[in-house]
């Protein structure tokens, strides 16, 4: 009886310490950072032009095929421009990129690739971002891993940088990558 | 005096709701059925920004809430439900974007914890009010403190 009025004198110290571990793992959660409701959802059919040579439109055909980036960008998003010099060593790499640039002006988008060099194989022009709409996208930059089936596999939003891509996208883009290399192995087996 | 408190207080509310319908966005869109707009307004008071949280997106300013608010407008003249266009939403922005969550497993915690925790104070308070009655049961068998009691009350009396 009395190591049980002993024991309960612990019972603020257990509730202060559950309380603690709760608002010590608060401090490392990111509350801007909302899980993609499109994970492992199929890219959406679209129809846009393509920012470059505007009289052909694209569609979702058109750029799945291969695991990929799609990035999405602006002339208006300041982040993007830190962003930008970093896709350039993704190209490098040999990273397929595609760009959806959102909401922007033809003109002024157009003048950004030429300044600063065009990362991407080639640029959807979602004027209106209706393709933005469908992907969830609610601010730039953001960028999507894509599967060789057009399945999206992930998505980041900010800006893609040496320790996001190292520790987040590269290992997952990877994993696509020998995925898509052993389902060819099996067809030329076959 | 009282009527220059009155005066004062019905000052200091009207100030406070005047403040209140600052705070929503500016609004172009416009109905000619009461009914549509009804539901538009409950709708965007119900769908919330994704970017700017904590703010549906009838109150928030930001790209994002202006173009939500401009789909929730097309697809209400479209003729579409309430369910219909709120499942648009979760499906491109995920439960996030409700800001009433429907019961299901995983929402199950945020319906239930409020409960939880009224039950929880319940019981602290059964608990706390139950345990003097013990101790009043610990002083009476004690006879030598009850007779003193009792020794004192009778004192009382005859005083």
């Amino acid at each position: 009886m009395k190591i049980m009025s002993r024991l309960k004198l612990f019972i603020p110290l257990i509730c202060f310490l559950i309380l603690a571990v709760f608002l010590y793992r608060g401090l490392e959660l990111d509350p801007q950072e909302l899980p993609s409701a499109m994970v492992d959802r199929s890219l959406p059919e679209f129809s846009l032009p393509q920012l470059s040579v505007q009289t052909i439109d694209i569609s979702r055909a058109d750029v799945v095929g291969s695991a990929s980036l799609f990035n999405v960008w602006a002339t208006w998003c300041i982040a993007c421009r830190v962003e930008h010099p970093y896709l350039h060593k993704l190209k490098q790499l040999g990273v397929i990129i595609y760009g959806i640039n959102y909401k922007d002006n033809k003109a002024d988008a157009l003048q950004w690739l030429e300044q600063r060099g065009d990362p991407y194989r080639l640029t959807i022009a979602d004027v209106e971002g209706s393709l933005g709409l469908d992907l969830g996208v609610y601010g730039a930059p953001e960028t999507y891993l894509v599967d060789s089936l057009g399945v999206i596999r992930y998505r980041h939003v900010g800006i893609v940088d040496e320790r996001v891509w190292t520790s987040i996208l590269q290992p997952q883009y990877q994993q696509l990558l020998d995925a898509e290399s052993e389902s060819l192995e099996e067809d030329t087996k076959l | 005096m009282i009527l220059a408190v009155i005066k004062r207080v019905a000052l200091i509310l009207l100030c406070l709701t005047a403040s209140a319908q600052v705070l929503a966005a500016i609004d172009h869109h416009t109905f000619e059925d009461e009914n549509l707009r009804q539901r538009y307004l409950s709708l965007v008071k119900e769908l919330r920004c994704p970017k700017c949280q904590n703010q549906n997106i009838a109150d928030s300013n930001s790209p994002i809430s202006n173009d939500l608010r401009e789909q929730v407008y097309l697809q209400l003249k479209a003729g579409n439900s309430d369910q219909q266009i709120i499942s648009y939403m979760v499906e491109r922005y995920g439960q996030f974007i409700v800001y009433r969550p429907p019961l299901k497993g995983k929402t199950l915690i945020l319906w239930m914890a409020p409960v939880m925790f009224l039950l929880i104070g319940l019981a602290c308070i059964v608990f706390l009010v139950r345990r003097p009655t013990e101790s009043n049961s610990v002083a009476v068998s004690n006879t030598g403190t009850s007779q003193r009691i009792k020794e004192l009350l009778n004192e009382e009396e005859q005083s």
